[in-house]
């Protein structure tokens, strides 16, 4: 299949390729009790696709904000990160309206005696002075819609943290590193309504993300001797194993005496919130097993298999978004019409579909922009490597 | 295990739902749902030295039913019956301190008065689904869990956590996830038995037993479910408190 893409840029097209899947994924996972999430990788190991899509997003990010900051400015390369946040910021907002519609019609004609208990999460809703300004604050979040605020915070502060990276490499990655142990000696975290903190902890998933921006500056390259060696390769693969055994004590509980009684009190829990070490570990596992066998030239990557994906994965904020919103959609169909089985495949599969044909209708529009004012060509060029972070 | 769970609940979906048209799957739950390592001791020397065994329920809203018929058809009512159907001999008690809308942590605070008013061998502590709804850091709510279980502990009870319901038209509403994986891990380190209500109920989902999606206000299906919850629990405490011996021949 003829992609556009391949030939107006030389970019790592795995960057692309990856995080469609996770956008996916993520997708899959949101809907509830969805039967088609067992492919999902969160099942298999210890992270999800969230550590994918914030590593890529960091990793992007810093390829084409920071070839803007080195070759205009640093008040250039600011100026479009902070539009780049306001659009995220718009995003999050029109999601929340999307969900408080689905709440709304799902509190009128919920009235199980069976579920009473439940029913008393629609309260907030009786406070919509309280609520909605606590959502425009980022403080009230509905289930599943905590990335886009986290993303927000890293972008927010990327401006700084970028400088720092083109500047000194090591001493940004070791100052994040130290944050990421700081947050959790001392328990930072953000405030969250009405109660409690944010579900991604902005001062723990920033590890992920700034050294996603590393990666990008050269530290991929300087881990290539690593990223090489047999041994890295096995022991990521022992890991990967590892965690492996770990999660299929979940789901056949039965087996669950065969875990030792001292490894359980060492690992769990595992903290999505603060980004627990086993779930970074498990990510750089992960990655390094993938690089080895999906090099940045794997014919994979040019065929027409990887192009649905690589499409996604081009235009995150709008698909993430889209995502979102289809996995609301696809739980009130499942309680408006049917939860069974074989409609949780049908969504999951429609799903998918929408999330490529709308990936790809915005490819097309990009592209007809681009034809009629061809001044613009260049930063949609780079709104596409990345702008997309 | 497995035949006899199976074999009771057909034998009491039988009895109790022989007039329905179609015949819906049982509300069997599988061995794996059923299963704790950790034994019951107190339990134990309850009915084999006293033939006696005290029960506490301590939780929120979802461990009633409202009206007139309430208390008689929720799960701890469901429960002594079954316990009394079931043991021979020995007398079941089975109270209930059900307050709607309080926290792990809430609950935790009670213990100490519970266990001197109420003197239980065995407390049923249900709890999560407010701490998920208000958000409550996860960690604070593992803490009130551990300080809620060492009380019990020290006063002589014994304990078994009781998780959220499946309710499948809350699920993009409430977070149930981390809480739920916050009682997996102090029902390990305290090694308490965890009744996986959650688990269960969206087997019976799964399996057709119910239709947990239903909008409507339908009593009768709050009504079975709580008596399938009821019976499930009976067998999570003659199987954790070793009490097969007591069990009467003919149920079984």
């Amino acid at each position: 299949m003829h992609s556009p893409v391949v030939t107006t840029t030389g970019r790592d097209l795995r960057l692309d390729l990856f995080r469609g899947l996770a956008l996916w994924l993520i997708f899959l996972d949101h809907i509830p009790s969805n039967v088609v999430s067992w492919v999902t990788i969160r099942n298999y190991g210890f992270s999800d696709a969230t550590e994918i899509f914030i590593f890529i997003s960091g990793y992007t990010a810093a390829f084409v904000y920071g070839r803007e900051m080195r070759e205009k400015s640093f008040v250039v390369a600011s100026a479009r990160i902070l539009r780049r946040v306001w659009q995220i910021y718009v995003a999050h907002v029109f999601l929340f309206a999307i969900y408080l519609a689905e709440i709304s019609y799902v509190a009128t004609s919920f009235e199980n005696p069976l579920y009473a208990e439940e029913m008393n999460v629609l309260d907030f809703f009786k406070q919509p002075d309280q609520t909605i300004v606590q959502a425009l604050m980022l403080k009230f979040k509905p289930v599943n819609m905590d990335v886009l605020p986290l993303y927000i915070v890293l972008l927010l502060f990327f401006p700084p943290t970028l400088r720092l990276l083109q500047r000194s490499p090591t001493l940004a990655l070791g100052g994040s590193v130290l944050l990421y142990v700081l947050a959790w000696q001392f328990g930072w975290n953000l405030p969250a309504y009405p109660e409690g903190v944010w579900y991604f902890n902005p001062f723990a998933w920033q590890l992920l993300f700034v050294f996603g921006a590393w990666c990008a500056l050269g530290g991929a390259a300087r881990l290539g001797a690593v990223l090489r060696s047999p041994i890295t390769l096995a022991v990521a693969a022992a890991y990967l194993l590892f965690a492996l055994t770990i999660a299929l004590s979940w789901y056949l509980p039965q087996y669950i005496t065969f875990v030792p009684s001292w490894l359980e009190d060492l690992i769990y829990p595992i903290d999505k919130t603060n980004l627990d070490v086993l779930r970074f570990a498990h990510f750089l596992a992960l990655a390094a097993v993938t690089v080895r066998f999906v090099p940045r030239d794997a014919p994979l990557l040019k065929s027409w298999l990887a192009y649905p994906a690589i499409l996604s994965g081009q235009h995150s904020l709008e698909i993430f978004c889209l995502g979102v919103f289809l996995a609301f959609a696809g739980h009130f169909a499942m309680v408006e019409i049917s939860g069974a089985v074989w409609m949780q495949v049908l969504l999951s599969i429609l799903g998918i579909l929408l999330m490529i044909g709308t990936a790809a209708l915005i490819t097309w529009y990009k592209r007809l922009e681009g034809r009629s004012s061809p001044a613009r060509a260049k930063p949609s060029d780079a709104d596409l490597a990345g702008g997309e972070a | 295990m497995k035949a006899l769970v199976a074999a009771v609940l057909a034998a009491s979906a039988l009895s109790t739902g022989a007039a329905a048209a179609a015949p819906r799957p049982s509300c069997a739950v599988p061995d794996y749902l059923l299963f704790s390592d950790s034994p019951l001791k107190r339990v134990f020397g309850a009915v084999t030295k006293d033939r006696r065994l005290s029960i506490a329920v301590v939780g929120t809203g979802s461990s009633a039913l409202a009206g007139p018929d309430g208390p008689r058809s929720a799960y701890p009512a469901r429960l002594e019956a079954a316990l009394n159907q079931r043991l021979s001999g020995i007398e079941i008690k089975v109270v209930t301190l059900v307050r709607s809308r309080l926290t792990g942590d809430d609950l935790a605070k009670g213990m100490d008065k519970l266990l001197v008013d109420e003197r239980p061998d065995l407390v049923i502590w249900q709890t999560g689904t407010i701490d998920a709804m208000r958000r409550i850091e996860p960690e604070s709510f593992r803490t009130a869990l551990e300080e809620g279980v060492d009380r019990l502990h020290k006063g002589g009870a014994d304990v078994i956590l009781m998780n959220m319901q499946y309710s499948p038209r809350t699920e993009s509403m409430i977070a149930l996830g981390p809480y739920a994986d916050m009682m997996r891990v102090v029902a390990h380190e305290r090694s308490v038995p965890l009744f996986d209500r959650f688990g269960i109920m969206h087997h019976w989902s799964d399996v057709g037993a119910f239709d947990l999606y239903a909008a409507g206000k339908d009593n009768v299906l709050a009504q079975r479910v709580h008596d399938c919850i009821g019976r499930a629990i009976a067998l999570l405490i003659i199987d954790a408190g070793r009490l097969q011996a007591f069990e009467l021949k003919a149920v079984r």
